[in-house]
């Protein structure tokens, strides 16, 4: 036997798998020692453990709920509530701040004097002013400057503006909501795949059967057919002034308002540095050869430049939008009902079980950033240089 | 092979998961039965034994909360960031309130020294946490008692330090005279109190659509407030007239007329150490006691001849009841001459003659109208 136990220690192979599997028997080791340790002193504290209480009535309103969710409703709903709250506001926050970030990252390269200086001051300043103190700005700042329900503004009696927030008309669906927009991204990735095919098939096309036209389009005249067909012609809901505040419309609360602001031109500041260098990374001669070629600098941009900066700005990128959506936990500070502020917050407190709580919170952002980075490797793995 | 890790990283979520399901497999059952409380109650008709000093001391080997007191000399109090009257630090950095006296009785008590006490100020959130972990020997931070706090959260109330109701703040020129005028109304109030959940019954009740906005600190309460983001703005009363003093126009505002719940405001000890339960109930009931019993911080010391046995049980003069809750027998008497009785600790801080101008109301003595009462020392 020692002569087996001999081989397999001077075997590399085998001796790299057995220093492995000691290393993960001692991470498990560790990682049952916290959790029995945790469970032992919640029983001996008399602390109440376990997840039934998310089956539990959670007794207190949120202030907006893109789910139906009432005060009878459970801890597990307020949960999710929660969590589409951030979610609405890290995707909505990405996609300005990718636009804005974009933008300004190309003006900053840009031959006009004023143009570049203006992007500069604006990533200098944005960068530079901590996040918490511009939410804190944008939303005592908005809400000063608006007026009481009773005095809003308004357009054509039917768009309010006022310190409760912003009402605007909405369609009554009727409850076939879910399936028009279901039909909607139906249309919108039916439209992106005839795109594609076109963009194999020719070089050159109008700019209307591009995928940014062509996809959007045809999820608007989908979701045009399906509410025609499930709903009719959808009566409008308009927002009026009924006791103290608007009802019907569509309400959004300032503490969305400010904190995706706040998000979006933050992150588009850094987005806009990334942007800068991911253009300038791409070789001077790339761009005189396109030149040479007789490409209209909108091609230069799009078929030359934009393609191989785009190899250095994915990575960076990422992480961009993983610290908005980590940053956007920052929202308790304003009132918005983010999972931090619902879950981890009221539901901790009229619960008092911080262990389970605190856990659950820490594994919907690990989800929620992995799976961002998952799917912007896919796309960075698309974008890659391909060698054969 | 890009994604090599990626898998192990699954791996490791669906571990937390799968640890976060057991967790209910190991919840307490036959050996600790006080501590399943949420959910998973026996039947009625089965007797629930009660936990004692010495079942405690079988489940662990910790050090009592009054060992550990007297050992590092001073007693770690927990209170608020900041409430004018109940805990707020004074233009020289020492702690000031009704809630901070609680905390000094009980220094006074257990250490002969009111001044032996450290405070830690906590918000809403952190407060039970800081307490169940062992940061702090006692919370008095104008807490609420209430059910569930007193079982599933593994704490103890031992009293009741002032009697308190929810109230509401609101605009005058809103013209609001009452709550049940409050239609739509945007509520703001904090994360994690009872207050949040206090709206929500009262308005459910009343069939009044409302919307609340709920931050986590007081100071953006009261600002989301003042910038009209809301139009009311609700807690504890005696909360309402502390924070009152933070906006830019007090007249401008006025306190409804309506309370619509119950806030029984007092310290909270951890559960399963029943000496030192004892030795804090005791000592806000020698507050309370004094009052009733005539005692100052002044006139103290005279009593201490006095013929009177209930004033020279109480005072340590005769029997020994310091020593049975394992203190001095002078215990009581330091507490009166170094942090006064009740009715002067509610005039100093929260009192006509203060900003914050409250009545003695329900906190007035038993024998005047109101509901304190201490239990006799004898």
């Amino acid at each position: 036997m020692p002569s087996f136990i001999q081989n397999l220690l001077s075997n590399r192979t085998a001796r790299g798998y057995l220093t492995q599997l000691i290393v993960l028997l001692g991470v498990a080791w560790l990682g049952w020692m916290m959790f029995d340790n945790v469970a032992t002193n919640l029983r001996q504290q008399n602390i109440a453990s376990g997840l039934s209480f998310l089956e539990e009535e959670a007794g207190f309103g949120i202030s907006q709920t893109l789910v139906e969710y009432s005060e009878q409703s459970s801890y597990g709903q307020a949960l999710w509530v929660g969590l589409l709250n951030t979610l609405l506001c890290a995707l909505l926050g990405i996609f300005f701040a990718s636009i804005l970030g974009f933008s300004i990252g190309v003006a900053r390269l840009s031959p006009n004097w004023l143009v570049a200086k203006l992007a500069a001051t604006y990533v200098d300043l944005l960068r530079n002013v901590p996040l918490l103190l511009q939410i804190f700005f944008w939303y005592f700042a908005v809400l000063r400057s608006l007026p009481g329900p009773e005095a809003s503004f308004e357009l054509a009696d039917s768009f309010f503006m006022n310190t409760r927030g912003i009402f605007v008309p909405s369609l009554v669906m009727e409850g076939y909501g879910g399936l028009v927009a279901g039909c909607m991204v139906l249309g919108a990735v039916f439209g992106w795949l005839v795109a594609h095919a076109l963009e194999k098939r020719h070089a050159v096309r109008p700019i209307w059967l591009g995928k940014t036209m062509l996809a959007p389009g045809v999820g608007l005249v989908f979701g045009l057919f399906a509410t025609l067909i499930f709903v009719g012609v959808p009566a409008v809901d308009y927002p009026h002034l009924d006791g103290f505040n608007f009802v019907g419309g569509l309400g959004i609360i300032p503490e969305f308002t400010a904190l995706t602001l706040a998000l979006s031109l933050y992150t588009a500041a850094f987005i806009a540095e990334i942007v800068r260098a991911g253009i300038q990374s791409v070789d001077r001669g790339q761009v005189e050869a396109s030149q040479a070629l007789g490409l209209s600098s909108r091609q230069e941009l799009k078929l030359v430049v934009i393609p191989q900066a785009l190899r250095v700005i994915i990575p960076p990128l990422t992480s961009q939008y993983l610290n908005l959506t980590k940053n956007s936990s920052l929202a308790v500070a304003i009132g918005y009902p983010d999972l931090v502020s619902v879950f981890s917050g009221t539901v901790l407190n009229q619960t008092g079980q911080a262990v389970e709580v605190i856990a659950i919170t820490m594994a919907v952002y690990l989800i929620l950033s992995l799976s961002t980075s998952f799917l912007m490797n896919i796309y960075n793995a698309r974008m890659q240089l391909v060698t054969r | 092979m890009r994604y090599r890790h990626l898998s192990l990283i699954i791996g490791l979520i669906l571990g937390i998961m799968a640890t976060l399901i057991v967790i209910p497999m190991f919840e307490p059952q036959d050996q600790f039965p006080m501590g399943a409380t949420t959910g998973t109650l026996p039947s009625a008709g089965v007797p629930l034994p009660k936990p004692t000093a010495s079942n405690y001391a079988v489940a662990t080997n910790q050090k009592s909360t009054l060992q550990v007191v007297l050992e590092k000399g001073y007693v770690q109090c927990g209170v608020s960031q900041g409430l004018p009257g109940f805990s707020n630090p004074d233009d020289r950095g020492d702690w000031r309130g009704i809630d901070v006296d609680v905390c000094r009785a009980v220094a006074a008590a257990v250490l002969g020294d009111a001044r032996r006490v450290k405070f830690t100020a906590l918000s809403a959130k952190e407060r039970f946490t800081a307490l169940q972990s062992g940061e702090i020997d006692i919370l008095s931070r104008n807490t609420t008692w209430t059910l569930t706090r007193d079982t599933s959260l593994g704490l103890d109330f031992i009293g009741v330090t002032y009697y308190d109701g929810q109230g509401f703040l609101v605009r005058k020129e809103s013209g609001i005279k009452s709550v049940y005028e409050l239609k739509g109304a945007a509520v703001c109030t904090n994360t994690g109190t009872t207050t949040e959940l206090n709206v929500a019954d009262f308005f459910r009740t009343n069939n009044i659509p409302y919307q609340i906005v709920a931050f986590e600190k007081s100071d953006e309460v009261i600002a989301a407030y003042d910038a009209g983001r809301c139009d009311a703005y609700t807690t504890d009363a005696s909360g309402l007239y502390a924070e009152r003093l933070k906006l830019t126009n007090i007249d401008e505002h006025i306190v409804l007329p309506e309370l619509i719940s119950k806030e029984p405001l007092g310290p909270v000890v951890r559960q399963g150490d029943d000496q030192w339960a004892d030795i804090a109930r005791w000592s806000l009931n020698a507050l309370i006691g004094a009052e009733e019993l005539g005692l100052t911080q002044k006139n103290v010391r005279s009593f201490l001849k006095s013929e009177n046995p209930e004033v020279r049980r109480f005072l340590g003069v005769e029997s020994s009841f310091g020593e049975s809750l394992g203190l001095q027998n002078d215990w009581a008497l330091n507490i009166v001459s170094q942090v006064g009785n009740y009715g002067e600790s509610f005039e100093r801080n929260l009192g006509k003659e203060t900003r914050l101008g409250i009545e003695r109301g329900l906190n007035a003595q038993w024998n005047e109208g109101g509901l304190m009462y201490a239990p006799p020392v004898r």
